[in-house]
Formats: structure tokens, sequence, C-alpha cells
């Protein structure tokens, strides 16, 4: 246990000297309107014109979004029509789904349920089964079953906390059958909190009623369990270290008809042949756009996009991403995990380097992690021990204003979490800074999670859901709404596979739709070494890679 | 902005190699930094999902210590070994076999009768439970206790490794935990009554009116929900 070096102790001993007098000095004033526009148009990412480009090929071409996503989206395939061998099959399935969080487990499920042979479903997966943000998510999801609320206020404050910007057609799914989701996963057995007989609703930011549906501090980890053993017990196939590298198409018809898949152990491909493929591949906190860490697992690479990209899907709201204003700065073994709000909202105050306070703490997420970026970029952060920049959130602060034991008692995930480097933050206070969390935008989607091309039109044998799509959040998501999304979506993407199944017979497979993009990609010179889907992230250290020779 | 502190550098040892890795970086991080890219053994890398248990060991100190390469910062002198993947033999009944007894268990699992409260696998938990407890609390045939005490386990399996008795804890846990949600939560009964009013179609009518406006408007309405805490007649259910 080593808690802070001795060089960050000097800087904590600022932020104690000056603790007194913020106590008896009044809040920083909340911003107008205008003010929070302007420090966000300042600092943002999202504000940042240099950080995005127009699509420059595909079916989207002009399009406007993260310069990291154009990269990826603009990248020559992994494997090329005639580098492998399509006529020796190795899966064939009636439906194959890509990914094994919440989305792809939800699917899977109820696409037995539907009437498929489970044994005609597959799962394939790039890490283990389950390995996913769903796994991690802790602060519950929205669903209005309470007395006092309905899905119509679910609705209208989720269009609300989007700035009005999403497809209101999936908000109304998303809002009408939350509440059976929630039912669902009581029924298959998750533990959810509950207040003597019924659940335990919890607020949430932009949410103007308590409707987060929680386990604990665990709860990903508890549905995860539930839903893997479910999809396991079903007797669903399973296909590990799969992830998929490239779709495969109908040569006539351009609709999707399976996949080529990679193991990851062996190096190998895999053919995968399938009536229908559901996309459920998560999001991109992994591509760590303008620099930042992430919340994210290993494997969120933005595999989705890419592969959609190039059978003709839409794509909507990609120059727009979710930065949590408060991640972990250091230790290095946390970055980028979630402080929670709370932590401010029960009184932790946010300072620079010379202990003060530059923003209201509870203004919205995207102005509070434009406040903490310019600090830092004003050069009134903290450097951290591992040379990144951060801000102190002063925790023990809680304890003088709300009494002892404050801390254990309302957030004792993040005291674990950081007494497991040495940080008692009942005592010293945490460095922190904004973290890259979700995706917002993605893949466009009609109710039934088919896949559509920029006219609207739908791409046979193609669905998705989850967080590789967009429409849902808009703009920006409300806490909460995201696992609401993945499993209102996931189930509807089950149904729905169920039933094309049942109206396709023929299914044939060719790379034909990768014969004009990679056309495209000559005409405006993209280098063959940019390959995507990345798959995982390389962290290799800098000394390695320079010498590194790949065989 | 302050001076950038000097980065310190320590050795750890991995595979029997020496390697010199910054100091403060967690084992995983260190290995990356080596040169190492991960396939197995890394998941959501914040300690949530137990992809990543490993075995290490200190200078001048004999005892084979565990924890998980996401959260375990290096330490000079450490040498270390992964374990990508415990090979438990589980079961996975469907939801309609569980039975809520602790019998069901023991017949599935029937090595837990032979632990001996040796509490190794307690020691060995990254989350600080206590396996021990929860075993037995089931030989007790409290699997009401036991799923509780077990709520956090990420199934890493480093407990089933140092178990002298072959116990399969994360297995056994997991099927408690099932049966205990299957079984032995109330059901709540608000939300029933929730799914029941949007099956009847009571929100239908409000839904169409909504769907049929412009964000404009959408707008409009939300600005005067804030400020009055009510929606427009028409949109009231």
């Amino acid at each position: 246990m080593s808690g802070y070096p001795p060089e960050v102790r000097k800087l904590i001993q600022v932020v104690e000297d000056t603790r007194r007098d913020r106590l008896k000095a009044p809040a920083p004033r909340r911003l107008t309107l205008e003010e929070r526009e302007n420090l966000v148009k300042a600092w943002h990412p999202d504000y940042k014109p240099e950080l995005k480009r127009p699509l420059r090929i595909g079916v989207s071409k002009g399009l406007v979004v993260y310069s990291v996503i154009a990269d990826i989206l603009e990248s020559w395939p992994i494997v090329k029509p005639g580098d492998v061998d399509l006529t020796n099959v190795d899966y064939d399935a009636d439906v194959l789904i890509i990914g094994s969080g919440g989305a792809g487990l939800a699917a899977a499920w109820w696409a037995v349920r539907s009437g498929l042979d489970p044994s005609r479903i597959i799962i394939a997966t790039k890490l283990r089964l389950g390995d996913s943000n769903t796994i991690k998510y802790q602060s519950g999801t929205q669903a209005a079953t309470g007395p006092d609320d309905n899905p119509i206020i679910h609705f209208l404050d989720t269009i609300a906390g989007a700035h009005f910007t999403n497809n209101p057609k999936l908000v109304k799914v998303l809002a009408e059958e939350a509440p059976f989701i929630i039912r669902w996963l009581e029924d298959l057995g998750v533990r959810w909190s509950r207040v003597g007989d019924d659940l335990e609703r919890l607020p949430g930011g932009g949410a103007t009623r308590a409707r987060l549906h929680c386990s604990g501090d665990y709860t990903g980890l508890e549905v995860m369990r539930v839903l893997k053993d479910e999809v396991r017990s079903l007797g669903v196939q399973i296909l590990e270290f799969h992830p998929a590298v490239e779709l495969l198409t109908n040569p006539s018809t351009g609709g999707v008809s399976g996949a080529i898949l990679y193991n990851l152990d062996t190096k190998e491909y895999k053919i995968a042949r399938s009536k229908v493929v559901v996309l459920a591949t998560g999001g991109l906190g992994r591509l760590h756009i303008a620099g930042f860490p992430t919340t994210n697992h290993y494997g969120a690479t933005g595999d989705g996009l890419v592969l959609a990209y190039r059978v003709g899907a839409g794509l909507v709201d990609l120059d727009t991403l979710q930065y949590h204003p408060t991640g972990v700065a250091w230790p290095e073994a946390i970055l980028g995990e979630l402080i929670p709000e709370k932590t401010r909202s029960i009184g932790g105050q946010l300072l620079n380097v010379k202990g003060e306070r530059f923003i209201y703490e509870l203004e919205p997420r995207d102005v509070v992690a434009s406040a903490i970026i310019r600090e830092c970029v004003e050069g009134r952060g903290v450097l951290t021990p591992t040379g990144t920049c951060g801000v102190w959130l002063d925790t023990p602060l809680i304890e003088v204003l709300k009494g002892p034991g404050t801390i254990k008692r309302e957030i004792p995930a993040l005291y674990r979490m950081f007494m497991r480097h040495g940080i008692d933050i009942t005592q010293e206070p945490i460095l922190t800074y904004p973290t890259l969390h979700y995706q917002n935008g993605g893949v466009l989607i009609d109710e039934w999670t088919h896949v559509l091309r920029p006219s609207g039109e739908a791409i046979p044998g193609l669905l998705a859901a989850g967080e590789v799509t967009g429409g849902i959040h808009g703009r920006n998501r409300l806490v909460g709404n995201s696992t609401a999304d993945i499993f209102v979506f996931g189930r509807r993407a089950g149904i729905e596979a169920a039933k094309l199944t049942r109206e396709t017979t023929v299914i044939e497979i060719s790379l034909k739709h990768l014969e004009s993009f990679i056309a495209d990609l000559k005409s405006i010179g993209v280098p063959e070494k940019r390959k995507a889907p990345i798959l995982l992230p390389d962290y290799r250290g800098e000394a390695v890679l320079k010498r590194i020779i790949e065989l | 902005m302050s001076q950038a502190p000097l980065r310190r550098y320590i050795t750890i040892f991995f595979n029997g190699e020496a390697y010199s890795v910054p100091h403060g970086l967690t084992i995983m991080k260190a290995l990356e930094y080596a040169g190492f890219r991960f396939t197995r053994g890394s998941g959501c890398r914040g300690g949530f999902c137990g992809a990543c248990p490993v075995v290490y060991r200190l200078p001048g100190d004999y005892k084979i210590r565990v924890g998980l390469a996401c959260q375990t910062p290096v330490e000079d002198g450490m040498y270390i070994s992964l374990i990508p993947y415990v090979p438990l033999v589980e079961y996975v009944p469907r939801r309609e076999e569980l039975k809520p007894d602790a019998g069901y268990v023991l017949k599935l699992y029937p090595e837990i009768s032979r632990c001996v409260s040796c509490n190794a696998c307690s020691k060995a938990c990254p989350q600080g439970l206590s396996p021990m407890d929860a075993i037995q609390a089931i030989l007790r045939g409290d699997l009401r206790k036991a799923a509780e005490l077990t709520f956090d386990c990420i199934a890493c399996g480093l407990c089933s490794l140092r178990c002298p008795a072959e116990i399969r804890h994360p297995a056994v846990f997991r099927l408690v935990g099932r049966i205990v949600g299957v079984y032995y939560m109330p059901r709540s009964r608000s939300v029933e009554q929730r799914v029941k009013e949007i099956e009847s179609g009571r929100f239908n009518n409000a839904f169409a009116k909504l769907l049929s406006m412009d964000p404009g408007s959408l707008r409009k309405i939300y600005d005067e929900y804030l400020k009055t805490g009510r929606l427009p007649g028409d949109l009231e259910v």
C-alpha cells in the first residue's frame, strides 16, 4: 500500500490549508445558460472542430464525425475478397449474434423464446461471454415503474435530456417497454435492490422521477450473471475469443448473410453463414478519442460501426460522445474509472492546484467536464504522479460537512476502490479528470432494430441493438437509459430475428460489398496498413513498438 | 502546473524474465508497457469481471500471493504468473430445474461437504469476501445468507485454486444466487401493475399525440412541465 507519493502530499497540503476558508465562502454561482454554452463551446471535445472531419467515402460521405471514428470507417478490411475461401463454411446458423453484452444476450434469449432452435443460434464474442460494458454498470436501469411515474414522463425526460435530438419513435419503445424489462429480469432471478416488498427506485440526473433500478453497487455483475447463466442453460452456441472482422453479404440483394470470424488464439478465420445477423458489438471507449481515458471494457473498439458502414448502414450523431466529468485521474490502476456524481452532490468540492473552486459542482455533466479541462489546459491543474493532469475532488470535506461516517455510508464502493490503493478518501482528496464514457450515436435503426441505409430502407438480414446504435439517446444520454436500451432493443432484435429467419430460405455469401468500398479507399489514397476493425487497443510501450517486427 | 515528478523504474519478473517498468502501474499495464499484448486475461479492466487473476510473490518471501492483474500495483522484484482461465467443471441447469433447497446444491456440488474451514478461500479473495462462511451457510441450509455473502463475487476462481477440498466456489455461488433470485425474492407488485397498464393501452393516446409533435412543441411542453409539474390535459393519464 503506497498512497500518494511525497511530491503529491505537498500539493494536498494546499487543499488542507484552504479547506477552512472554503467552508465559510459561498459556493461558485450557477452559470447562466449563455455562460454554460460559452464554456462548453470553448472546452468540450464535442465542440472542437479539429477533432472531427467529414467522411470521404461510403454511404454517409460528407457526414461529420470524430476523426478517430472516420479513420476506422475509412480503413482497409482485414480480409479482402479472394483472401478467404467462402465455399468452406465453418458454422451454419439461423441467427448469428455478434457481441455478448446485455444486448447480445437479450437477443439470444428472446430468439429462443420466439421459437428458434438454440443450437441454430450462435453468439460470437471477442473476449469471454459477457465481457462488455454491461458488466460494469452500477447506477441502475431507468424504467417508469413507480406509482408517481409513467412512460410518458420517462419519454419526455429522455427527449429533453438529449436537447430534443433523439428519434421519438425509438424513445417511445424505450419508455414503454422498460418496465416490462425490469419484470422480465426479475422473473429470471435478478436480485434488484428492494425497499420492503417493492423495488427500490433511485433518482438520477435529468430524470424528474426516481426510476433507477439497481442491484446494490454491482448491478451489471448481477444482471450479467443471470443472463449468461440463462443463455448457457438454453443451449445457445457460444464462440468466445471469436470477434467478427467482416460481414458477409448476398451478392444479388446486398443483404447480410453471415460474418467472417477471427480466432484470437490461433489467428484463423472462420466462416459463419446465417439467415440473420444481430450486431451487438457495443461502444468505442478504447479508441481513447481526444486522448481521454475510458470507463469502457477492453474490447470497446467500435467494430460494429466499421462492419455496418461497409454494408451500407446509415450513421447518426457520431460527432458527439459522452465524457463523464469525474473519472479517476490517479492512481494509474483505476485510471478512467467512474467517480459517481453523488460524491459531488453530498458536498465534494472540485479544486484546482491553488485550492480554488472553479465551477459550481452540480452543473450539467458537459459543463463540469469543460471546466475541469479548462483548468488543466490553462495551467491550474494538478500534475499526477504519472504525468497526466487532474483536479482535486475534496472528499474529506464531505465528512466535515455531513459528519464522520458519511463516505462509508453513502459512497462505499468508491471508498473501497481507493482503499485498495492505499488512499483513504475520508482523509485525503482524490485526483479526477473527465473520462470517455459512452457512444451517444451509432448505426441507424428502426423500432424493430432493422439497420437502415441513409435512405431509410432496411438492409435485409441485419439487425442491431445497444450502444452500437444511434437515435435513442440523441446527442446526450441520461443515466440508466443505456441499460434500458440494451435490454429493450436486444429483446426486440431477438424476436425480430426469429421472425426473419422464417422468411429467409436461400443464404448466399460473398464479400461483394467490399469491391466498391475498396475502390473508394484507393481513390482517396488510404494506406493499406490502416486496417479495421482494430479489435483490441494496443497499449504496448513505445520503446517496444519502435523495435517491433510483426511476423 | 506543478513540476513533473521523475518516473521511478522498478524490475518485475514475468515468465522468469526481468523487465524494467515504471513504478505505479498495475500488473496488467506494466506487462503491456513491457511489450505484451493481451488477448486472454483482460476484460473490464476495472475489477468487475474476474478475467485477470494473477499469482505472484515478492522478493525475500516464499509466500504465493494472489490478486487481479488490473487492480494490483507492481512492486520491485515481483515474480508474476497470470491465470487466464480456471477450468472449473460447472453445471448450468435451466431455471425450471432449480430447486430451492441446499440438498440440491449439495447434489450438484457434493465436495462442499468436505469444507474443512481452513479459510484459504477467504484469504485468496480479491473482493475481500468470505467464501468459507458462505459454504458453511449452505451446509447449514441457509442459501439466502450464502447468496448475500457472495453477491459481490466476480468469479475469478482464485478461491477454488487454493481450496484443499476442491470446492468450485464461483460455480456454487452462481447457482445459489440463481436459486435465491428465482425462489426467495418477493415479487414487485408495482412493476406488475405498470406492465398491465401499458399492455392495456393506457398510454397509447398520449404517445400518439407526442409522436405527432415537432421538437419545438415538445420543448414547450417540457418547459411548462418543469415549471408547473403538470402535463397538458391530453397527456395526463
